[in-house]
C-alpha cells in the first residue's frame, strides 16, 4: 500500500521538474495548419492591381452572401472590380471564394485574429484584401 | 523601565511575527498554485511581475474589492464571527513556536528570546488553540445557511475529532522521550547533530503526524469538509470577499503552524544539521526546515486523490490511532526499561 504512494510522489516530482508545455499564447504563436482557411487576401498582377476580373463567381457562390461586386471596365476594355466588398464579419471562412476564382485572384489567408471594436472595419475592401498579402508571403 | 524594555520586546516580536507570517501565507498561495502548475505541465500563475510573483497582491486587492455577501437566511452574528475564529486561532499558534534560540543586542547586555512567549505548557497551548479553528470552519458552515455548508461542517467536525485523537496520542512519545511540553526544552535535548533529532525516536510518531495533521487541516487526501466535486467547497461557500480571503488565509497559516510544529518536535526546530554548521543562524535553519515540510505538504497535495468518506472514518480509526496507541507503549515499554 505504500509503495505505489511512493511512486506517485516520484512521478509527480518528475513533472514538477520537466519543462512546462504550454504554449504562451500572446507571446508564442504556433504557426495555423497547412490548410488553414484565416482572413482572405487578393492576389497581385504584374502592374500591381488586383487580379480580379469581377466575374462574380465568388459572389454566386458565397454561401453567407458577404462578397459585393460592381463591375467596370477600364479604358483597355479590362474588366475590374469598381467596388469590391467582402463582409469579413460575416465571412464563415469556407473557402469557396478560393475554390471559384477562375483567375487565382483570391486566396484564404493564415491570419485568425481579428478584433474591432465596431463592425465597419471588418468591411474589406479591394486596397485591404491586398493589403493583407503581406501577411500571407 | 525593565518592564518597558519587555514590552516594547514583546510588541516588536508579535510585529515581526506576524508581517513574516502573513508574507509566508501570501507566497503559500503562489507557491501552492505554482507548484499545481508545474506538476500539470502547466505555468503557473506568470502574469503578475516576474514569475508571478506579485500575484498574492493582486490577489489580495481583488478580494477587497469584491461585494462582501452575507446571505438573507445566515445566522449573521456567526456567520461573521466563523471566518475570525480560524485566522485568531490560526494566526495564534504562532505565539509559543521557538523561531531560533537567543541573541545579544549589540552594545548592550539585552537578551532576546526568538520566540513570542515561551510557557511550560507549550504544546497543550498548540493543540487547545488548534482545536478551537475547527470551531471557525463548523460554525462557518453550519450558520450559512447552505445545506452544502451544512455537509461540510458535519464532515469537518466528524473528520477533525477522529483525527486529533490520533495526532496527540502520536505527539505523546515525543513528550515521554523529552519529560516537558515546553518547545524550547523539545528543542534543546534534539541539539548537536541531526541523529539527535526526534525523528530517528520517533519515526511512525512523525509519519501518523504527518498524516493526521494534513487531516487537521484539510489538506487534499483528507479535504472532506471543501470537497469542491460533491459539496461545492463546503462549508465556504456563502462565503466571499475578504471573509474567504481570511479562511484561505486562516487555513495556509494553520498548515505553516502545523509544519512548525513538526520541526520544531521531530526536525530539531532551529539546531543546525551538523554542529559544525552552527555559523548559519537559527532562524535560517528553521525556515529551510518548515519550507522543506510545506513543500511536502503541496508536493503530496497534488498527487492524491481525495478518499471517502468511510475511508477517511476507517483510515483514522481502524489504522492511525492503534497504530498512534502501540507507537505509545512501545516507546513507553523502552523508556522504562532504560530507566
Amino acid at each position: 500500500m505504500i509503495i505505489p504512494l511512493l511512486k506517485g510522489l516520484k512521478v509527480t516530482l518528475k513533472y514538477f521538474f520537466s519543462k512546462p508545455i504550454t504554449v504562451q499564447y500572446p507571446e508564442e504563436k504556433r504557426p495555423p495548419a497547412d490548410r488553414w482557411r484565416g482572413i482572405q487576401y487578393f492576389e497581385k498582377d504584374e502592374r500591381g492591381k488586383t487580379k480580379c476580373v469581377a466575374c462574380g463567381l465568388c459572389m454566386a457562390v458565397c454561401p453567407s452572401q458577404c462578397i459585393y461586386i460592381e463591375t467596370a471596365e477600364d479604358e483597355e476594355g479590362r474588366r475590374y472590380p469598381l467596388t469590391y466588398e467582402l463582409d469579413a464579419s460575416r465571412c464563415i471562412f469556407c473557402g469557396y471564394c478560393e475554390e471559384a476564382c477562375p483567375v487565382n485572384a483570391i486566396f484564404m489567408g493564415k491570419t485568425y485574429e481579428w478584433v474591432e471594436a465596431q463592425r465597419k472595419p471588418f468591411l474589406m475592401t479591394t486596397e485591404k484584401l491586398l493589403e493583407e498579402k503581406k501577411y500571407n508571403p | 523601565m525593565q518592564l518597558l524594555y519587555l514590552l516594547i520586546e514583546i510588541i516588536v516580536k508579535c510585529v515581526v511575527v506576524f508581517a513574516c507570517l502573513m508574507m509566508a501565507v501570501a507566497y503559500e498561495t503562489w507557491l501552492m498554485r505554482k507548484m499545481a502548475g508545474r506538476i500539470q505541465l502547466r505555468y503557473g500563475p506568470n502574469r503578475c511581475g516576474p514569475y508571478g510573483l506579485l500575484q498574492p497582491f493582486a490577489d489580495a486587492i481583488k478580494a477587497f474589492f469584491k461585494e462582501d455577501l452575507i446571505p438573507g437566511r445566515s445566522d449573521k452574528v456567526t456567520f461573521v464571527l466563523a471566518p475570525m475564529i480560524a485566522i485568531i486561532a490560526s494566526i495564534s499558534l504562532f505565539a509559543v513556536i521557538p523561531f531560533g534560540d537567543q541573541f545579544t543586542i549589540p552594545g548592550t547586555d539585552y537578551v532576546v528570546k526568538l520566540r513570542i512567549a515561551d510557557i511550560d505548557v507549550g504544546l497543550l497551548y498548540i493543540f487547545g488553540i488548534a482545536s478551537l479553528g475547527e470551531f471557525g470552519i463548523i460554525l462557518g458552515g453550519w450558520s450559512s445557511g447552505n445545506k452544502y455548508g451544512l455537509m461540510g461542517s458535519l464532515r469537518a467536525a466528524a473528520q477533525m475529532i477522529s483525527y486529533e485523537t490520533a495526532l496527540g496520542i502520536s505527539i505523546v512519545g515525543v513528550l515521554i522521550l523529552s519529560q516537558s511540553l515546553r518547545l524550547t526544552e523539545i528543542v534543546n535535548l534534539q541539539g548537536g547533530g541531526f541523529w539527535n533529532w526526534n525523528i530517528w525516536y520517533q519515526p511512525v510518531a512523525f509519519v501518523l503526524y504527518l498524516i493526521c495533521g494534513l487531516a487537521e487541516m484539510n489538506k487534499i487526501p483528507f479535504d472532506m469538509p471543501e470537497a469542491e466535486a460533491e459539496l461545492a467547497c463546503g462549508f465556504n461557500i456563502e462565503y466571499s470577499s475578504m471573509k474567504f480571503a481570511l479562511f484561505f488565509m486562516a487555513e495556509f497559516a494553520h498548515m505553516t503552524a502545523i509544519g512548525a510544529v513538526a520541526v520544531t518536535l521531530f526536525w530539531g526546530g532551529w539546531q543546525p544539521l551538523i554542529p559544525q554548521l552552527s555559523f548559519i543562524p537559527g532562524v535560517v535553519w528553521f525556515c529551510i526546515k518548515l519550507f522543506i515540510v510545506v513543500f511536502f505538504f503541496m508536493w503530496q497535495q497534488w498527487t492524491y486523490p481525495r478518499l471517502r468518506y468511510d475511508q477517511i472514518m476507517k483510515f483514522g480509526w481502524k489504522i492511525l490511532i492503534p497504530l498512534a496507541l502501540i507507537n505509545l507503549l512501545v516507546t513507553g515499554l523502552i523508556v522504562s526499561l532504560k530507566g
